[in-house]
Formats: C-alpha cells, sequence, structure tokens
C-alpha cells in the first residue's frame, strides 16, 4: 500500500494536470473564436511557463460565457516615478486595464505595460509592445513560491536540528530521510571537491541551495502550474551567487593562475604570444562556468514541462481512445522522469558550484620544491 | 537568447535574490549550523566509543594477562614454601633424632655404669656375706666336732696324724 503512494500522487497529480488543460479545450469550444485547439495548448503551455501576477488554481468558461479564475490575486509592486501598490485583481487576468496614482497599466503575456487611459499598447513589426515598461517588483507566483518553499525549509530543517537536542543526537520524523541527504552533500559533494580543510564555510551555501532547486523543482511537477526554477531569473540568481561566491573566496593561487597561467614554466617573452589568446580565454571561463550553470537549470526544466505539457495536450488533440490513454500514459512515464531530473538537476547545480569553489579556494604546494629550484 | 532577455524580470531577480539570501542566513543560523555540529559530534562520538572500546579490550587482554601472570607467580610461591616447608620438616625430624639418639646414648652409658657399681657393690656384699656365713658353718661345724671327747681327741689324732714330724 505505502510502497505505491508516490505513484498514486503522481497520477492523481497528471490526471489533475489534464483537467487544467481540458477546461481550456473547452474555453475554446466555447468562444466559438477562429483559434484551434493547437494553437489554444500552445499559448497555454507558454502561459503556464512563465511567471503571472496572480496564484491561479484553476480557471474555467462559466454557462453564460463568462472565464471564472479560481486563485488568489497577488500585490502589484510596481516603480514607476514614484511606488504604485494595488491587487492584481485591477487586471482581471488581462482583461482590463488598471490605474494606480494617475498612471494606467496594461497586463500583455505576463508583463506589465505603461499606457494610456483607453489601454493602447503599440506594436512594433514583429508584435513586441513598444510601450513604456515601469520596473515590476510585484509579489508573483514565483515569489510566493519562493516564500512558501522558504517556509517549508526553515521549518523542515529547523524541526530537525531541533529533533537532536531533544532526541540524543538522533534525528526523528522527515528528519531521518533528510539527514542522510544533508551528509551525503557534505561527504560526496563538499568533501571531495572542495577537500577537507576548507568545505565547512561552503556547507550553509551548498545546503541551502541544493534543497532550494529540489524543492523548488519537485513543486514544478504539481498541477499548480508552477514554473520557478524554469525561469531565467530565478537560475541566473543563483548562479550569480555562485559566481560572487567562487571570486570572493578564490585565493592568491586562483587569480595568478587567471593571468599568468603557465606561470614559471616559460620565460615571460614566450609568454606572450600565447597569452594573447589564453588570458582572455581564462577570464572568459569565468562568466562561461556560471552561465552554463544558469542555462542548464533553466533549460532543463523548461524543457520538461513543455514536453509534460505537451504530451498532455496530445491528449485533447488526439480526442480517441487509443491515442489519448497512449498519450496519458507517456506524460505518467515522463512525470515519473521528472521526478528523478528534478533531483538530478539540483544535484548537478549543487555539484558544479562545489568543484568551482574547490578550484578557486585551491592552494598549490608544488612551488617550493627543493629538488627542483635550479632547474 | 533575444527570448531569454525578453524573459527575464528584474523584479523577480532582485526578489529571488533577497529571498535567498535571506533563507541562506535563517537557514545557517537556525538549520545547518546545529545540524552539522550535532552530525559532527554524533560522528566524533562514535569515533570516540570505539576507540573507547577498543582501548577497553586492550586493557582487559592486559588484566587478564596480568591476572594469569599473579596466578602463576602465586602458584611458583606455593610450591616453594611448601618445599620449603618440607625441607625444615626433615631438617626438625633430622635433629630431633639425632638429638634422641645422643640422649639415648648417653643414658645407656650413665645405666652401664650405675650397674657396674651396683654389680661391684652386689660383689663386695656377697663376699663378705659368703665370709660370714663360712666363719658361721665353720663355727657351727667345730662346735658339732668338737662336742664329746672321744671327738676331740681323734681329730687331735687326726690332725697329729697329719702332721709329720721332719
Amino acid at each position: 500500500m505505502r510502497r505505491f503512494f508516490t505513484l498514486r500522487i503522481l497520477l492523481l497529480f497528471t490526471v489533475f494536470s489534464a483537467f487544467s488543460l481540458e477546461a481550456v479545450a473547452k474555453e475554446e469550444s466555447a468562444d466559438g473564436s477562429k483559434k484551434d485547439i493547437k494553437t489554444e495548448i500552445k499559448e497555454y503551455i507558454d502561459h503556464h511557463l512563465k511567471d503571472s501576477h496572480d496564484f491561479s488554481i484553476f480557471s474555467y468558461t462559466a454557462d453564460n460565457g463568462e472565464h471564472v479564475y479560481v486563485g488568489i490575486p497577488l500585490p502589484v509592486i510596481l516603480w514607476d516615478e514614484g511606488l504604485h501598490v494595488f491587487s492584481s485583481s485591477k487586471f482581471h487576468h488581462g482583461e482590463t486595464i488598471a490605474e494606480s496614482g494617475g498612471n494606467y497599466y496594461a497586463l500583455e503575456h505576463g508583463k506589465i505595460y505603461k499606457t494610456d487611459a483607453e489601454g493602447n499598447l503599440s506594436h512594433d513589426d514583429e508584435g513586441h509592445v513598444t510601450n513604456a515598461k515601469p520596473i515590476d517588483f510585484s509579489v508573483t507566483k514565483n515569489v510566493v513560491m519562493m516564500i512558501i518553499t522558504g517556509l517549508l525549509m526553515l521549518w523542515l530543517f529547523s524541526s530537525l536540528a531541533k529533533s537532536y537536542a531533544k532526541n540524543n543526537g538522533v534525528p526523528t520524523g522527515a528528519g531521518r530521510f533528510f539527514e542522510p541527504i544533508v551528509i551525503y552533500i557534505r561527504d560526496d559533494i563538499a568533501r571531495p571537491t572542495i577537500g577537507e580543510k576548507r568545505y565547512k564555510k561552503y556547507m550553509p551555501f551548498l545546503l541551502t541551495i541544493f534543497f532550494f532547486i529540489w524543492f523548488l523543482n519537485m513543486f514544478g511537477l504539481t498541477p499548480l502550474g508552477i514554473n520557478v526554477t524554469g525561469n531565467i531569473a530565478i537560475t541566473f540568481g543563483l548562479a550569480l551567487l555562485t559566481f560572487l561566491i567562487t571570486n570572493f573566496t578564490g585565493t592568491k593561487d586562483y587569480w595568478k593562475h587567471l593571468v599568468d597561467p603557465l606561470g614559471d614554466a616559460m620565460p615571460w617573452y614566450g609568454k606572450i604570444p600565447i597569452y594573447i589568446i589564453l588570458v582572455p580565454i581564462e577570464l572568459l571561463g569565468l562568466i562561461i562556468k556560471p552561465f552554463a550553470l544558469l542555462i542548464r537549470l533553466y533549460a532543463n526544466m523548461q524543457a520538461g514541462h513543455i514536453v509534460l505539457m505537451s504530451l498532455i495536450g496530445l491528449m485533447f488533440i488526439f480526442k480517441s481512445w487509443i491515442g489519448s490513454p497512449l498519450s496519458f500514459f507517456l506524460a505518467f512515464a515522463i512525470t515519473l522522469i521528472e521526478v528523478l531530473v528534478a533531483l538530478l538537476q539540483a544535484y548537478i547545480f549543487t555539484m558544479l558550484s562545489s568543484l568551482y569553489f574547490g578550484f578557486a579556494s585551491e592552494e598549490h604546494e608544488h612551488e617550493e620544491d627543493p629538488e627542483l629550484a635550479h632547474l | 537568447m533575444e527570448k531569454l532577455i525578453n524573459d527575464f524580470s528584474f523584479g523577480l531577480f532582485v526578489w529571488q535574490t533577497l529571498l535567498f539570501l535571506l533563507l541562506l542566513y535563517l537557514l545557517y543560523r537556525f538549520a545547518w549550523k546545529p545540524i552539522l555540529s550535532a552530525i559532527n559530534d554524533r560522528e566524533e562520538g562514535i569515533k570516540n566509543a570505539l576507540a573507547a572500546a577498543e582501548e577497553a579490550k586492550k586493557e582487559m587482554q592486559n588484566v587478564t594477562a596480568d591476572s594469569e601472570k599473579l596466578l602463576k607467580e602465586a602458584r611458583g610461591e606455593r610450591e616453594a614454601m611448601l618445599k620449603e616447608a618440607r625441607e625444615i620438616k626433615e631438617k626438625m625430624v633430622a635433629d630431633a633424632r639425632e638429638q634422641a639418639k645422643q640422649e639415648g646414648d648417653k643414658l645407656i652409658a650413665q645405666a652401664k655404669a650405675t650397674i657396674d657399681s651396683e654389680k661391684k657393690a652386689a660383689v663386695a656384699e656377697i663376699k663378705t656375706q659368703v665370709a660370714d656365713l663360712s666363719v658361721q658353718i665353720a663355727e657351727k661345724i667345730l662346735k658339732e666336732q668338737l662336742a664329746n671327747k672321744d671327738k676331740q681327741l681323734k681329730l687331735v689324732d687326726d690332725m697329729l696324724g697329719d702332721i709329720k714330724l721332719k
């Protein structure tokens, strides 16, 4: 019974996701618009992948043709020559414009634009909106999810920390599951890559980033339509921290190796032609490493969501007794793989961050070899 | 690339960075620090306990070896004591025998001397008594023989007869 608990939950999620997409399919028929179902599904997926200004759970079209959204509106915070704070319910999911402090704002494709009282938006040749964009500090769905994840982590791990004191150094409850992971990150990620002497100061960051990414990835598999780690701003922020920590904790050797990669192995006049190429590559490597981190996580999560939702969408395109169950089964299988990917991506991000920290804090001890001094 | 830049939301980035740093600090303060130190303490504890057990085992072996040694020593001592006691006993017996013999010899010598002197005294007394008896017998015999005249005369005659004039 217990063994299949996770499988059941996932099956339920897949079914639920399918239902939320079905609402879209119905919407389309009720609208009677000319958009075919494929475009509709594509737009739905696009919409899902983006951050949104309200926490929508699902939406449907009522019998009278009105769109009904079930969810929680979130606060919109804008900086546009002064602070504007209002509820996202003012936008009515992009159907109306919002007025705040004498300015008018419109919501299109998850972005807020400044507009006039009629809500006119001008578009360029490629269809991009050319209106001015205020700086948007809104508490979006992703921000809410990060706060929820943060609170969940705080609760989980502080209770784990407390259970040690209560239970004489032995964890209880969920801690029994998480403690081995903490130990794994310490013994199999941080220790071998950073080294016994210095790994301790990086541990809090590595643990936080691992569980943060993992939990958010897992939340992305729920049918709530959350895609936090598949958002470029999020992965950029995470990779930037890795980049800053790497370079701020870099040792003298690390910097010396960066601008003088060959060291004393070659006389200075020999280095000049090589260094014209080598040093820019080394410096570029500084940026490329965290850039690869941010793109890898973003692309993997994004792709997973697209594949999963496309397979669910296929059910409504096939609308047959053979195609739809087949694609449902496929979607379920992909969900299982995504559970693995969620963990794997968190692991890779942590592992590579740890590796970069290891490179930066490495100290070379081979320089003062008396045997080689005379050579 | 253009899509990526278009998707990038500065506000979300700011929120993410702030929230993550706050989370990092709070977790460090309330979770990672106590968790890692608790795990560390536990590992140290296990290591120490193992070392202590090893130590105790060694101690135990030492104690066993010591007690065996002690036992052996005690056995040796007992043996030695017994041997000594036996020797003392034998010596005492030998001494006693020697002394007794000497004592006996002495007694025997004394007894011999006493017997000799007693014997001499007895012999001397017997001699005296025999002399007395002989005199008494001679007296009696003489009295008998000289009771009547005839006999006296005869005796004179006999005696005279023995005596030959030269």
